[in-house]
């Protein structure tokens, strides 16, 4: 006996060199092997809560990524909604998405949307452009507006091969047709070039019921898809000199922020306009 | 800072480090996976008992697969080179008396060329331990070596990088 507690003694860094290595086996077998769960549960537990820390970090560097996938999924979902579509004849009922892969609608769509990405962009100055990295060879071609994430942005002015420069709403030359989205009554929405975050509205009569906070939308008749947000009234003044509000209209587009936009073709305005140039003619 | 504190502050940050960032790398991830957390063990002073440092190798490597979720795969292999550092030390540093000069082995405390066969020595034997039990896992022997060898060599570079950016001040011990 005394023999063995010597041995133990003497071999005791061995012994527990053995001992702790062959337990790291058995823990090796045992829980891979067989069921983790027991060890699992407390490590998860713990290990867990600071995994879900780093994944918020880790998730910084691919949202850039991500955030180029959804657009890309925001701009083909965008492609299908159904007032893209218009019909001459509205009586043939509402027109309704179905699954088929080819484009039976294609003779009634009116507008195509096409993502792009803002590469240059100025407020402040009195007639304001914005850049896109998107031109001729992608598709875009003059006249065709541009919208962003939260309303109207502006019109495409001119083209080259791979970029697009956009006439902002916040410039002196820019004509957007609106509307007042409670009582319909239409305007022109213009810049006088002082301050970024308004524009103003113009050619709605003294008659109108209109209050700070309403809201405008593009209306019909503009070469935007109709009930586009554009802004909210911010103040109503009375022109003194005419029969009309001017109204001071805050953008729902925050311009100095602007980093992706949707451009958008209206595939039926060349008729439209093909026909309205004949009547001048006459 | 006190030894302890300073000694447990390094454990952790060595664990989430090789946790969070060495394991996370992806395109180094198949072949070369820098693994530097057993540099607990390695950095503990000269004067800590054998049967203390088998328990904290044990400790450390068990943590560790506290986060992997591989209970005793990091642990067999701290256990053994916490079992060897002892008879390493005495081999590479023969001449009596010097290890009490300074607390911890390092470049400065052991001499260069010591110091890194120090290294070289205990990171292939981990790595080959840890990496055997891995492809006892998931099979293919010579992948297996082509890891062992690519693994060491990065962490190895890593380890001596480490020690010229984080130079460990290391006081000289007198006895007066």
């Amino acid at each position: 006996m005394r023999n063995l507690f010597a041995f133990i003694r003497r071999y005791f860094i061995l012994l527990l060199f053995l001992s702790l290595e062959i337990y790291s086996f058995y823990l090796l077998f045992r829980y891979n092997q067989f069921h983790r769960a027991a060890y699992m549960d407390v490590a998860g537990e713990w290990t867990g809560k600071l995994e879900a820390k780093a994944q918020q970090f880790t998730l910084y560097f691919s949202l850039k990524k991500e955030n180029e996938a959804l657009r890309h999924r925001l701009n083909i979902l965008q492609n299908q909604l159904s007032q893209n579509f218009q019909a001459p004849d509205t009586t043939a009922g509402t027109l309704a998405l179905d699954t088929i892969r080819i484009d039976t609608l294609s003779q009634f769509r009116k507008y195509r949307y096409r993502e792009a990405t803002v590469v240059n962009n100025s407020v402040n100055l009195p007639n304001n452009f914005i850049t896109l990295h998107r031109g001729r060879l992608q598709e875009i071609e003059p006249g065709m507006v541009v919208i962003g994430p939260s309303g109207v942005v502006g019109v495409v002015l001119d083209v080259s091969d791979n970029f697009a420069t956009v006439m902002s709403m916040l410039h002196r030359q820019s004509r957007i047709s609106g509307r007042l989205k409670k009582t319909g009554e239409m305007g022109r929405i213009e810049w006088d070039g002082a301050d970024p975050r308004i524009v103003q509205m113009k050619d709605i009569s003294k008659g109108t019921q209109v209050k700070p906070g309403d809201t405008i939308l593009t209306s019909q008749y503009s070469d935007f898809p109709a009930n586009l947000m554009i802004g909210t009234v911010q103040k109503v003044i009375a022109e003194k000199s005419s029969n009309n509000f001017l109204l001071q209209v805050k953008p729902a587009t925050d311009f100095s922020k602007i980093q992706n936009v949707f451009v958008i073709e209206n595939l039926q305005r060349a008729e439209q306009e093909e026909l309205e140039n004949r009547n001048k003619e006459k | 800072m006190s030894e302890f504190i300073k000694h447990l502050f390094r454990l952790l940050l060595l664990l989430l480090s090789q946790h969070f960032l060495l394991y996370q790398i992806p395109p180094l991830h198949h072949t070369a996976v820098p693994v530097l957390y057993f540099l607990f063990s390695l950095w503990l002073p000269f004067q800590i008992g054998r049967a203390p440092l088998l328990l904290l190798s044990f400790i450390t490597g068990m943590l560790m697969d506290f986060f992997t979720k591989t209970p005793g795969m990091h642990a067999a292999a701290m256990v053994l080179i916490g079992y060897l550092r002892p008879f390493l030390i005495a081999l590479l540093m023969p001449q009596q008396g010097v290890e009490f000069n300074y607390r911890e082995p390092s470049a400065q405390s052991m001499g260069m060329v010591p110091y890194i066969s120090y290294v070289a020595i205990l990171t292939l034997l981990h790595h080959f331990c840890l990496f055997s039990i891995q492809a006892f896992q998931f099979g293919d022997m010579s992948y297996m070596w082509l890891k062992t060898g690519i693994s060491w060599g990065v962490s190895l570079v890593l380890i001596l990088s480490i020690e010229l950016i984080f130079h460990r001040k290391q006081k000289f011990l007198t006895n007066t």
